[in-house]
């Protein structure tokens, strides 16, 4: 179908056409046509945020909760540049993304003109993909386009930059047709790799699934494929913080998340394994702790759809490039058909060493006085929550640890939390994208205070969309990761790392028009707990909680699996000068 | 690609080339990287190199296919096989770019370098550089009374060998263009 139309009208045919219901924006006087043309339709809505990096992480909430891609609509230069946070963190943690930016009209692109910025220049490093469309006759082609670029192989934002006079303009819109570009990404994994893997499966004394967002972002049958591998071989399973909901975690083969504050019995399963299969995860920082002495018996299967993830961090023996869900597919048939084997005297033996390690109950901690640990407030959270259609998003710090420890994934996409880029203020604004995508769920942001207060702006935000998310701040006047990292780096001195003047949460809420609560006594908080629960709309919950808690387990910097760090007994010279300086 | 005298075979979306080799000595590579000729892409070519801390020895770009919007970019980069390995992967995944190729692993290949020469001096001196240049099958572009301008063609070592040579016979200036290549055969 090829009709007349302004450039401003393609962008709203364009979302209609693509199957967008929700855009995320801010305007602005680049971008006046496209909001006159929104104005003058019933089929998308626009969710006005209070800053532009809130329509970003709001739109990442949005595509992490329902699997589709999530866009924004910002204006030119200040509008722009507020949305590279959010773009540079849906790179990282790849989210599919499209966000359109006005810019001056193309006859003043380069002179400086009020409200330009060079924004395909500053956000190349952090999209996927960018274009600046100079022809409106090019208009639908790209917007299209930039759909599949964010949605396909490796998701990923992208960015579309769209000149006020190419807006105006009128030509000819084409109706998406499949792809005919060049970017056509391989999504079947190679035979002979995937048999190989199953033959070191076959093998394998001591296996390992390690899995990351990569499962979930292969779509709902990958995380099924999963389990099904899981349950038929009966290989222990363990998840990047990315990956929690892909095998649930009250699966009998979940060993919780790995990691820099992991499990004890998952992180010692790395170190301790024979075959490491990685799949959709990528060898962060975060998860391999000192390379050197990374898993040093194993041998190491990696799946991912990107190409440049294998072996860019540690080596591996097996790649396999392909998507997650194709690949489990194939994997599955070829295991089946070479008669389903394990080494399960082996294996057997390999759980019993692991259900040893897991008597160290590492997340134990004992609730005693009349100070609530933060611990304790995520346990009370999960039990009265659990049974709910939950979805759960963090700021970042200790508080997200936390939560990634103890609350449960039962489902992908209910989990979202900004991994790669590590973003405080990202889990307040990706609540409200998480809630316009599901209006009848409860959704929860587990945050930090000084996190919460990086984007409090978008309380406006949920009041004006009658967003009921709930804001579960735990709140120990500190930012609390930097002062653990200050305790066992910097001698204690404490620069910089509490919250001084901090507001009133409660009289916020109030000022906006929702709702405060203020909870102090471990014996109140499953009684304010519910009252949160109950309450029709948004609410901000104030959780003070024990101030010098610290985060365990805790793989130090520079260490290896085996080395961490469990309680506060374990921290005395536990950091050497050449672990201090990393981050 | 034919009209490219492009050797099928391993791209940087091939997992085949991705098997780690464990050496840990530097080496340089000449990569031929096929890009769509739009606004931007050397840009995002650079850009990786400066934002992943890759190398670049030389870099030269043109337009080599009106027709299909295609420019080939010749990068001659260093670094351990495993930096190698990478670079050819994260060039792969710009979405613009459609092939990368490794000429210095994808059988023999032929590399040529433009250099321009000016070398100013009197007597003696003059006659010399006159000389080399005529062995070295560099053309004299340019010429003034106590200076020559010299333009020579070859590998990059043949260029490095002259310049040596010119350099205590009054050598002033030195323009290179970078490094194009192509593999050998059909």
């Amino acid at each position: 179908m090829t009709r007349q139309m302004t450039g401003a009208e393609m962008v709203v045919q364009a979302l209609i056409d693509q199957g967008v219901d929700t855009v995320f924006g801010y305007p602005g006087g680049a971008v006046l046509p496209i909001y006159d043309a929104i104005f003058q339709q019933n089929n998308i809505k626009h969710v006005l945020v209070r800053h532009e990096q809130g329509a970003v992480h709001a739109a990442e909430g949005y595509a992490r909760s329902t699997g589709k891609p999530g866009v924004c609509l910002v204006t030119s230069g200040p509008g722009a540049t507020n949305a590279v946070t959010g773009l540079t963190d849906a790179l990282l943690d790849s989210i599919p993304i499209i966000v359109l930016t006005g810019q001056v009209p193309t006859f003043m692109i380069g002179s400086d003109a009020f409200q330009e910025a060079d924004t395909v220049g500053i956000t190349r490093p952090c999209t996927k993909h960018n274009w600046l469309v100079k022809e409106t006759a090019a208009l639908s082609s790209v917007l299209h386009e930039a759909f599949h670029v964010a949605t396909s192989g490796r998701p990923g934002p992208v960015l579309i930059d769209i000149p006020k006079d190419v807006q105006f303009a009128s030509g000819t819109y084409n109706a998406p047709q499949p792809s005919t570009s060049h970017y056509q990404p391989t999504v079947k994994g190679d035979i002979s790799s995937i048999t190989e893997l199953v033959e070191a499966m076959e093998k394998a004394e001591r296996p390992l699934f390690y899995t990351g967002g990569g499962v979930i972002n292969s779509g709902p049958a990958a995380s099924q494929l999963l389990r099904e591998l899981v349950a038929a071989t009966n290989f222990p399973i363990t998840s990047t913080l990315m990956g929690l909901g892909a095998y649930p975690a009250s699966g009998e083969n979940w060993l919780g998340m790995l990691g820099m504050h992991g499990l004890y019995e998952a992180n010692m399963a790395m170190h301790g394994c024979d075959l490491m299969i990685n799949i959709g995860a990528r060898f962060d920082d975060r998860i391999t702790g000192v390379i050197s002495e990374f898993s040093p018996n194993s041998t190491k299967a990696h799946i991912d759809i990107d190409p440049s993830s294998i072996n860019k961090v540690i080596r591996v023996d097996i790649p396999i490039v392909g998507d997650v869900g194709h690949v489990l597919e194939d994997l599955m048939k070829v295991w089946k058909s070479r008669g389903r084997k394990t080494n399960s005297a082996a294996v057997g033996n390999w759980w019993s060493q692991i259900k040893a390690w897991q008597t160290i109950e590492c997340l134990k901690f004992t609730q005693q006085g009349k100070v609530i640990k933060p611990q304790y407030a995520l346990s009370r959270l999960e039990a009265l929550t659990k049974k709910h259609d939950r979805f759960i998003t963090t700021e970042v710090g200790q508080h997200q640890m936390w939560a990634a420890q103890y609350l449960g994934f039962e489902d992908p996409n209910r989990w979202m939390t900004s991994g790669g880029l590590g973003t405080m203020g990202y889990g307040f604004p990706a609540s409200i994208g998480v809630q316009m995508g599901h209006p009848e769920s409860l959704v929860i942001n587990v945050a930090g205070e000084a996190s919460w207060l990086m984007n409090m702006q978008e309380l406006g935000t949920a009041m004006q969309y009658n967003l009921p998310v709930k804001q579960f701040i735990l709140n120990n006047e500190r930012l609390g990761m930097v002062r653990q990292w200050q305790e066992l780096l910097h001698g204690e001195r404490y620069s910089s790392s509490w919250s001084e003047s901090l507001p009133d949460f409660v009289k916020l809420a109030e000022a906006f028009g929702a709702k405060g609560i203020l909870c102090s006594d471990p014996d109140d908080l499953d009684e304010a707990i519910m009252e949160m629960l109950n309450h029709d709309g948004p609410v901000l919950f104030d959780c003070l909680v024990e101030k010098h808690e610290n985060c365990f387990p805790m793989i130090p910097s520079g260490k290896a699996h085996n080395e961490m760090l469990l309680g506060d007994a374990d921290t005395q010279g536990a950091i050497d000068a050449k672990g201090s300086v990393l981050v | 690609m034919s009209d490219l005298n492009l050797k099928k075979g391993s791209s940087a979306k091939s997992a085949y080339n991705l098997r780690p080799n464990f050496s840990d000595i530097v080496e340089r590579h000449t990569l031929a990287v096929m890009v769509e000729n739009e606004p931007g892409v050397l840009a995002r070519v650079i850009g990786l190199f400066a934002g992943r801390g890759y190398n670049i020895e030389s870099l030269t770009v043109a337009e080599v296919d009106h027709e299909g919007k295609l420019s080939r970019i010749t990068i001659v980069t260093t670094g351990t096989p495993q930096v190698i390995e990478q670079i050819k992967a994260q060039l792969g995944r710009i979405v613009t770019v459609h092939d990368v190729h490794d000429l210095t692993v994808e059988g023999p290949s032929v590399e040529r370098e433009l250099a321009m020469f000016k070398v100013a001096g009197d007597g003696e001196k003059r006659v010399e550089a006159l000389r080399l240049a005529d062995i070295f099958r560099a053309n004299v572009v340019d010429s003034t009374l106590n200076s020559f301008v010299f333009e020579i063609t070859g590998a990059p070592e043949k260029i490095d060998a002259f310049a040596d040579l010119m350099r205590p016979l009054g050598l002033v200036e030195v323009a290179r263009t970078g490094v194009a290549a192509l593999s050998r055969g059909g």
